[in-house]
């Protein structure tokens, strides 16, 4: 393939992102100087300005460059990217998150990662050596080390992170993965990685490191350790 | 094939061996019965350990929370002289 000819669609989620999406716009245009990209701004209705803010930011940077599609209303992740997918115009399709979790910086890697190795998906893990998390207490990481150990017993699933959602796509990988899954919020990242794996995809990882800056607000409970559970067995069964 | 059959299979495999353990007689019939125990408790402390070791070697990266509030000062320093609104969070 020829690496020129690529372009690079990064389909970013919005909710009260006002803040944060001037900030990951700037450092994408910072870190991919040299690249054919587009930033698709899937904004679900929010109410605090963001997609005021993403205007101005098409008036500074061009609104071939960064196209905002919008919803009516809070609708999930998993809607959110195919909404998305529809307007990319990408031979590849990078997610990520708006909360700035998730650093541009880590864009050279993935495309450097990809063109190397040919892989159909390449996904960012925090989970190995050059990679990391920052915001995490003792009893975060341990629930987050315990769920992953559980996962990779009962799934085999390939991939060192299974809940991250930092991944660099080809588009007609992300088409046909994405229409087989049905799960919602963080089962259905894994969910996605978890049926890449399955069909034979060609998956890659590249560590990136994850600064938590909401976890204070947002407690791990006993639901959410449930949700996970579910989700395991619904992905031993349904995969 | 869905992962749980194969799971399940592993798991027949495993049980007929231990059927013809038993039948064979070449380890002491107590000791046999014994072992789908020692496995299901090797099992768990080996899953133990691979929490603790994940624990200890939890990658961290304090030095980023700092590169990311550098990040933003860059940002919104650039953003506001082109006129970008980067008041309020």
């Amino acid at each position: 393939m020829d690496a020129a000819k690529n372009k690079y669609s990064i389909i970013v989620p919005t909710y009260n992102e006002r803040l944060n999406i001037a900030l990951i716009v700037y450092l994408i245009f910072k870190h991919l100087r040299d690249v054919d990209f587009e930033i698709i701004v899937v904004d679900d209705g929010s109410p605090d300005g963001t997609q005021e803010i993403v205007k101005q930011l098409q008036k500074l940077y061009g609104e071939d460059r960064i196209l905002l599609r919008p919803r009516a209303k809070k609708l999930g992740l998993g809607t959110a990217y195919i909404h998305g997918l529809k307007y990319a115009s990408g031979n590849f399709v990078v997610i990520m998150d708006a909360d700035l979790s998730h650093h541009p910086k880590y864009f050279p890697s993935f495309i450097k990662k990809q063109l190397e190795t040919g892989a159909s998906i390449v996904t960012g893990t925090r989970y190995v050596t050059g990679g990391g998390v920052h915001g995490w207490n003792l009893m975060r990481k341990l629930t987050s080390r315990g769920a992953n150990v559980l996962a990779q017993t009962l799934l085999w699933p390939g991939v060192s992170d299974l809940t991250g959602s930092f991944r660099l796509y080809k588009k007609s990988v992300l088409e046909d993965v994405i229409s087989s899954c049905v799960s919602k919020g963080y089962v259905f990242q894994m969910e996605m990685i978890v049926r890449a794996s399955r069909k034979g995809y060609h998956i890659e990882e590249v560590p990136i490191t994850f600064v938590d800056r909401v976890f204070g607000s947002s407690k791990l409970g006993g639901s959410e350790i449930v949700e996970y559970l579910k989700g395991l067995i619904y992905l031993m069964i349904t995969t | 094939m869905k992962h749980v059959l194969k799971l399940f299979s592993l798991l027949v495999l495993i049980s007929a061996l231990w059927i013809s353990l038993l039948q064979a007689s070449i380890i002491p019939q107590s000791h046999t019965w014994l072992l789908p125990i020692y496995f299901i408790v090797s099992l768990g402390c080996y899953g133990l350990l691979m929490v603790g070791v994940g624990l200890m070697r939890f990658p961290t990266c304090p030095q980023e929370a700092v590169l990311l509030q550098q990040d933003i000062a860059e940002a919104k320093d650039f953003l506001k002289q082109k006129g970008v609104d980067v008041g309020s969070e």
